[in-house]
């Protein structure tokens, strides 16, 4: 009986496991299928270049994902300009300058930053952030790229800074200790020691903040002004991949060529962040390689 | 030699203003939620419905069904992960398989939720015929915060002793007995720590609902599991962006915002918490 019980649990525990690799393949295969439908009707090239998104149009509606991948990437380059200095020096000044009472004090803040939810960001985007940037920037509306690009920076920055303070720890102390010995203060220390000695780490950490950022959904939605055009500049307003997934597929009609683009556009996403996830795992294993 | 102690000190400099600018702004959200979310808090704002066209009455029903959704992400979601941890911690030999299912969870945290709606809309929704309902936005939700619960009951189970193991195997328990009775009860903590996070993460997500479920106004609450429902993500959304009188309703979604924000911050206290009772039993 007991030992039934075993093998059962065994075969129960397992038969768990393999449901996240089932998950993940089942997003994939539905992606894929549902895309695939799509070029049927458009060419691939047509979609990734076209510079018109006019679903709706009756005389021939367009399928140009081109202006959505834009805007998709100049609001992350956006954020991620904000994002990787200001998280690296955060998490430098935790781990090498911030006595330890700050450091625990720090920690939980940055915790509770990456709790907020998205939508709760994006409603400070509305209510503070889009006001302030119309009001000093003299612009005729705060809902532009900037914005969205602000937002995503507050919701990166966890994930760079946590991670990229992991990295700088895991620096062995005794290179420091070499360092100090020859002279170098400690600015030069962690200019020219510490961090090199880390440097795929934070690559890792930011372009793990990169993928958090390309995939989030609320926060552009909410901010960007959702405008079809192709976008100039920081000022312009944009849609991105994730708003328009969010904002068409509510009215668009299951099975038809409208529905079936939007599964193109989310496997275009679908694909951006795994290629991200699995280049900052491949990152990040390297530095593990290195410290042993 | 100037030069250089010149040159140290901007550099200083710079990482204390980096970390001043993040708290600063993490601060003024705070402030600004609790400022202008908190005046709008009283009895009526937690006891009643929505009332004329949302502009009057309060949240009830959005509590309701952010309580059951998230009670139902939960109840799929902590079984699966924990067996899975379970799985990778006690179980699982070093192969092909294993690092496979690593890989998969660690990829599946980084899945864009807007694309778990997807998912659930097409798996949920359409294929199992559960309609746009509770059920099918709790699974959604519960697929989403899978790796949540799996990161942190490994962490928990990692951080029992090899010796709990060794004791009891030495006894005569079967693997299962010794997961059940020494491993899981000594790592509960660390379990529940996972839970609390992956309840805050559920409780705030608005994609991965937007298509399966949820629903901006309902004159009553929900009455079975394919019911559709309100919650409050969806709500501080419509209330900031859809509605027609947006100047009106603004205190009632601060109001929904500061909620969200509290009810994180209590959940993740109790977390903090845990985890610190179980680091400090340990030693």
């Amino acid at each position: 009986m007991r030992d039934r019980v075993n093998r059962l649990m065994a075969l129960i525990i397992q038969a768990c496991a393999l449901s996240s690799v089932l998950v993940l393949m089942g997003i994939f295969l539905m992606l894929l299928i549902n895309g695939a439908m799509l070029f049927k009707e458009v060419s691939v090239f047509d979609f990734l270049t076209g510079m018109t998104w006019n679903p709706g149009a009756f005389d021939g509606p367009a399928y140009g994902a081109l202006s959505l991948i834009w805007s998709t990437i100049l609001v992350t380059i956006g954020a991620m300009l904000m994002a990787i200095p200001l998280g690296i020096a955060m998490a430098a000044f935790m781990s090498e300058v911030a006595p330890r009472f700050w450091r625990n004090l720090l920690k939980p803040l940055i915790e509770l930053l990456a709790g907020i939810p998205s939508v709760v960001l994006g409603f400070i985007g509305i209510e503070l952030i889009g006001p302030l940037l119309q009001k000093y920037l003299g612009l005729s509306t705060g809902f532009n790229a900037l914005n969205g690009s602000i937002l995503l920076c507050l919701m990166a920055l966890p994930t760079i800074i946590s991670l990229s303070e992991e990295a700088i720890r895991a620096v062995p102390f005794s290179f420091k200790e070499a360092s100090y010995g020859l002279g170098a203060g400690k600015w030069e220390t962690l200019i020219k020691v510490t961090l090199p000695a880390c440097t795929s780490g934070l690559i890792a950490s930011s372009m793990l903040g990169l993928g958090r950022a390309l995939g989030e959904t609320m926060t552009v939605l909410m901010v960007t002004g959702n405008a079809l055009q192709f976008p100039h500049g920081f000022y312009d307003s944009v849609r991105t991949l994730t708003s328009t997934i969010a904002i068409e597929l509510g009215e668009v009609a299951s099975g038809t060529t409208h529905y079936f683009a939007l599964f193109a556009v989310a496997s275009l996403l679908f694909c951006l962040c795994l290629i991200i996830n699995i280049a900052a795992e491949a990152i990040a294993a390297k530095f593990r390689y290195r410290q042993t | 030699m100037m030069n250089r102690n010149w040159y140290s000190n901007l550099g200083f400099g710079s990482l204390y203003l980096s970390t001043f600018l993040v708290v600063g702004f993490i601060a003024v959200i705070l402030w600004d939620l609790i400022y202008k979310g908190a005046p709008s808090w009283n009895w009526t704002f937690f006891s009643e419905g929505p009332q004329e066209g949302m502009t009057k009455g309060g949240i009830f029903p959005v509590i309701v069904g952010t309580f059951y959704v998230t009670l139902i992400s939960t109840i799929a979601s902590l079984p699966l992960g924990i067996g899975t941890a379970i799985y990778l911690q006690e179980y699982a030999p070093d192969n092909l398989l294993t690092r496979l299912i690593r890989s998969s969870i660690r990829n599946l945290a980084g899945v864009p939720s807007v694309i778990f709606g997807l998912f659930g809309l097409v798996l949920f929704v359409q294929h199992m015929q559960m309609g746009t309902s509770l059920l099918a936005s709790g699974l959604t939700l519960g697929l989403l915060t899978l790796p949540t619960v799996v990161a942190s009951t490994e962490e928990a189970l990692r951080n029992v002793p090899q010796s709990y193991r060794e004791g009891a195997l030495a006894l005569g328990a079967t693997q299962w007995e010794v997961i059940w009775h020494q491993v899981l009860p000594a790592a509960s903590s660390g379990i529940w720590t996972g839970a609390m996070l992956a309840i805050s993460r559920a409780a705030g997500e608005t994609a991965p609902i937007l298509f399966t479920g949820v629903t901006f106004y309902q004159r009553f609450l929900p009455q079975s599991l394919f019911h559709e429902f309100m919650a409050m993500p969806y709500h501080i959304f419509i209330l900031s962006t859809q509605h027609h009188a947006i100047e009106i309703v603004t205190p009632i979604a601060y109001g929904t915002a500061l909620l969200l924000l509290v009810q994180i911050l209590i959940l993740q206290m109790i977390a903090f918490y845990l985890r610190y009772k179980q680091t400090s039993t340990r030693r």
